[in-house]
């Protein structure tokens, strides 16, 4: 298993991606000009200002050169995992349903969360149990997830904010979602934050370390 | 701004120094010199009134590796690796408009940081406001959280710690002090002297704008006066977008060699980054202004000189060498224009196109500044007005408790750090308010251990009392320090003044640079860099005198260090350090509507002494918390602790309200299990954690979570509503 992370110009998280991505396989960045994927096996979108988030967050970053490749490595059923910013530039690339709104309390806000694992039938989450409470950081300013009525089947919720949590007002608790066909992932919570419990918690390593168990074709 | 309305009085150059140009020059200076001139002798770039004075402070130490004069101080933290840090000022542009004013001053600190080679790992800030009832400090106060996260937050550097406080005295000049640290491994420091005649000039960054023109003159040494609104396009707008592209850019082209010396431009742009470089590296500098990558088309030479666009750094490069600069540049998308070069004529030469329009000798702008010798007097008594009284004079030890958490001083800054990212990078281990400094850890980097930083100066404290105040103000920060077991390396500060050309203002700065001196030495950490920033003055007055200082150091065991908050039930609590707690300067004496002026004495050698007990203590036994005593006393510290660790203590001590609530440096908290708190020399054990309250035997017992209410809600509850 090889994990290939993401780096637009303005991204803020890659190095700690690509660190966290290492403590369970092999992995490298990918250069956000470059549209060859190189071989890897699944790919993380990190958080960070992609292109400053200018226009709106995640939205320029969703035409790279490497996001069109990386579109198209979801869409043959490659597992990619969005992370704050991963997640809002994997909306905008409609991989994900919903989009990401301003929080409530209009100010970015940067807290440890707990989360709820709700579907550990994901690629991302195989390594946890249903129920599960992960201990999380959030980093954000924009990351109120909202879908319209009738756009997010149960099923794609992998994780809620755990009751008193919610750091942003997100519709139902939603703190991350994945695709139909459950091979793309986006959540706020930075997993990568909390791979060690020196730094605070080692909760978010489950999920890296799920998808190392990914079956490497 | 044109020239024409503005002869040199306008420009904030005296007659007598106009005439010093004038000889040095041999003829009257053109527009565009006497603009140049005008920001190179200003205060803000000159330290014309007080380069003497800093002169006093000690620099040297084994582990220096740059100390004052490069765009950061630079300290060995072993491995290999050096810690580049600095604080400087963002006062008067965060006074006129303070979102962009305080985000500025971040992206400026930041740029000084990766200038010597190294990539910045840590931002701290202190901030120092009106009152919280006062509309206007909160706007202040708001809008600058929301800068420094906004920058901070955009660009990855994680935002680890500072300090807020207020007091009438910042009401029209609040303080934005961004301090930085970075590391970098020893071989790629790079220094700012320009060096090889025929080498090119290239400017990396933003394109040049007319924001910030005349920010050095008009904002940074002058008073602030009733018409801020006028001045706001003199602020600097800033785009972290672009640094970060820098920063990774500047970076890369170091690992790979490519450049002979880099330099960020801040005050004064292009004028001052060009001709300190010069200056440094004894050589001349042609600049053809018409080469500028210019936001707006019909800018004035002198303009391009002088503007504050932010995200520009300027280097020096082999002519053999360009082409890889150039193509490295542009695969980060950062703009690269060769603007002139390197020449033995040590003058600085401005072109616009083939036309000379200025020719200045490099020594007049930097070396050769007039210098001022202070005139301090001590004023006869206080010169500042009482605070409003808040508390009554006989109050509960309960309610003078509860009235000193809810103070905003000492009330919980969740509000602030929630709005920052501490932790992208990595290495930070504790986060804001979980112990007294910031710790950070060095594994990533090749480094071993951790980092420590902290960012300490109580303003009040130095107005009563300059010298003691400063002082106290170093021994605060190298407590912090120990409480997570750190050993100081070196020290920057920013002295945040009024206007030194009155005698009690010359005699407030005057004795606390001797206060910072006196601890230095004792403590034996060098002063490696700092900024100064002068004419903090409103239409109300001065501000309290604010030397600020941020230390950095290093613990050997990143496993093993205190937090403030209580651990478990039945830890032994007590007190560690010297601690010879009195009212003056305190808290409580503030809110009871009083300011003296004096402070008891310290003995600096003894407390230096002091703190490396406590530093071993730390170090050498099971420690689980630390926490010092600052604001509000032992009693305020308890409570902090009990907050943080969500648990109770049960605590006898005399308790008379000195005890209680009466402040000064040196004391420390420590709890841990009764073995190893015992094994402490000179440790007196005061309690026990326990329980779901804070008990002071026959003072005071408040539940847990009623001291945490009271704590958590007094900033949000300032902007209810």
């Amino acid at each position: 298993m090889k994990f290939g992370v993401v780096r637009f110009p303005g991204s803020c998280d890659e190095v700690d991606a690509l660190m966290a991505c290492r403590r369970f396989a092999d992995a490298d960045l990918l250069w956000h000009g470059d549209s060859d994927l190189a071989g890897i096996d699944a790919v993380v979108v990190p958080g960070g200002f992609s292109y400053g988030d200018y226009l709106r967050v995640g939205a320029i970053a969703r035409f790279s050169p490497l996001m069109e490749s990386v579109i198209e490595f979801a869409r043959d059923g490659g597992p990619v995992l969005g992370i704050c910013n991963g997640f809002q530039v994997l909306c905008e690339a409609s991989l994900l349903p919903g989009a990401l709104l301003p929080n409530d309390s209009l100010r970015f806000v940067c807290r440890q969360v707990e989360v709820a694992v709700e579907n550990p039938d994901t690629p991302f989450t195989r390594a946890c149990d249903q129920g599960d409470l992960l201990s999380i950081p959030v980093k954000h300013t924009t990351g109120r997830y909202y879908a319209p009525p009738g756009t997010l089947p149960e099923e794609q919720v992998v994780l809620r904010y755990a009751p008193g949590h919610n750091p942003n007002g997100s519709m139902n608790d939603v703190a991350g979602v994945c695709n139909e066909a459950g091979n793309v992932m986006g959540l706020m919570p930075h997993p990568e934050h909390a791979v060690d419990p020196l730094t605070g918690s080692a909760d978010g390593g489950r999920l890296f370390e799920s998808l190392a168990m990914v079956p490497v074709a | 701004m044109t020239l024409a309305a503005a002869p040199h009085r306008e420009l904030g150059l005296t007659d007598a120094e106009y005439d010093g140009i004038c000889e040095r020059l041999g003829r009257d200076p053109n527009a565009l010199e006497l603009a140049v001139f005008s920001l190179m002798w200003s205060e803000h770039c000159a330290y014309k009134h007080s380069k003497k004075l800093l002169r006093m402070l000690p620099t040297e130490g084994p582990h220096v590796v740059m100390g004052p004069g490069e765009n950061a101080g630079v300290v060995d933290v072993g491995d290999d690796l050096a810690v580049a840090f600095k604080v400087e000022s963002h006062n008067h542009p965060s006074a006129v408009e303070p979102f962009e004013g305080a985000a500025t001053g971040v992206g400026g600190i930041l740029r000084d940081i990766f200038a010597v080679g190294a990539r910045p790992i840590a931002v701290l800030d202190s901030l120092r406001f009106g009152e919280l009832d006062s509309a206007r400090s909160r706007y202040l106060f708001d809008g600058a959280v929301k800068g420094i996260g906004h920058y901070g937050n955009s660009i990855g550097v994680p935002t680890v710690g500072g300090e807020v406080y207020f007091e009438p005295a910042y009401e029209q000049n609040c303080l934005v002090n961004a301090m930085c640290v970075g590391i970098a491994r020893r071989e790629r420091l790079i220094r700012s002297a320009a060096a090889g005649v025929g080498n090119r000039l290239v400017l990396l960054g933003a394109r040049t704008g007319r924001d910030g023109i005349g920010g050095a003159s008009v904002l940074a040494s002058a008073e602030l006066s009733e018409d801020e609104a006028s001045k706001r396009p003199t602020v600097q707008i800033g785009d972290p977008f672009e640094e970060s592209k820098l920063v990774e850019c500047c970076l890369e082209l170091l690992d790979r060699e490519l450049l002979a010396s880099l330099q960020d431009l801040g005050a004064a742009g292009l004028s001052s980054s060009s001709s300190e470089m010069a200056s440094k590296g004894e050589v001349g500098l042609d600049i053809d202004v018409s080469r500028v990558p210019l936001r707006e088309a019909d800018m004035e030479p002198f303009e391009i000189m002088i503007s504050e666009s932010q995200e520009r750094m300027l280097c020096v490069v082999e002519p053999e060498r360009l082409d890889q600069v150039l193509a490295l540049c542009d695969r980060w998308e950062v703009r690269a224009t060769t603007i002139g070069e390197v020449t033995d004529t040590r003058h600085l030469r401005v072109f616009d196109g083939e036309e000379l329009v200025g020719d200045m000798p490099v020594d007049a702008l930097v070396d050769d500044v007039p210098l001022y010798d202070l005139e301090p007097e001590a004023p006869a008594g206080q010169i500042y007005p009482a605070p409003p009284a808040r508390v009554a004079e006989r109050c509960s030890a309960e309610d003078a408790l509860l009235a000193l958490l809810a103070s905003p001083n000492i009330a919980s800054k969740r509000f602030v750090f929630e709005q920052y990212d501490p932790i992208v990078g990595s290495r930070t281990i504790r986060r804001p308010q979980s112990a007294d400094a910031a710790v950070l850890v060095l594994e990533a980097d090749g480094g071993s251990g951790a980092l420590a930083i902290s960012i300490d100066g109580n303003g009040r404290r130095v107005a009563c009392d300059p010298y003691t105040g400063a002082a106290e103000a170093v021994l605060e920060c190298a407590r912090n320090l120990a409480c997570v077991g750190a050993e100081p390396l070196g020290l920057t500060n920013c002295l945040n003044f009024g206007n030194p050309e009155k005698p009690h203002i010359a005699w407030q700065l005057t004795r606390a640079v001797e206060g910072l001196r006196d601890a230095c030495l004792a403590l034996g950490v060098p002063v490696v860099g700092g900024n100064v920033s002068l004419y903090n003055e409103g239409g109300d007055g001065p501000i309290y005198p604010s030397p600020i200082v941020g230390m950095v150091g290093k613990l050997p065991d990143p496993e093993a260090v205190p937090r403030t908050g209580f651990a478990q039930e039945g830890h032994a609590i007590a007190l560690v350090g010297m601690f010879a707690p009195a009212l003056e300067g305190s808290e409580l004496e503030k809110l009871r509507g009083r300011l003296g002026d004096a402070l008891p004495p310290v003995d600096l050698p003894a407390h230096a002494d002091a703190l490396v007990r406590v530093r071993a203590a730390v170090r050498g036994v099971e420690l689980p918390t630390a926490h010092d005593i600052s604001e509000g006393g032992l009693a305020c510290a308890l409570a902090e602790c009990c907050i943080e660790g969500d648990l109770g203590a049960r605590v006898s001590l005399d308790g008379d309200e000195a005890a209680l609530f009466g402040e000064g440096p040196g004391g420390v908290i420590v709890a841990g299990p009764r073995a190893a708190v015992d094994s402490i020399e000179g440790a007196i054990v005061i309690g026990e954690v326990g329980g779901d309250a804070l008990e002071i035997e026959g003072a005071l017992s408040v539940p847990v979570s009623e001291l945490r209410t009271v704590y958590e809600d007094a900033i949000p509850a300032a902007f209810a509503g």
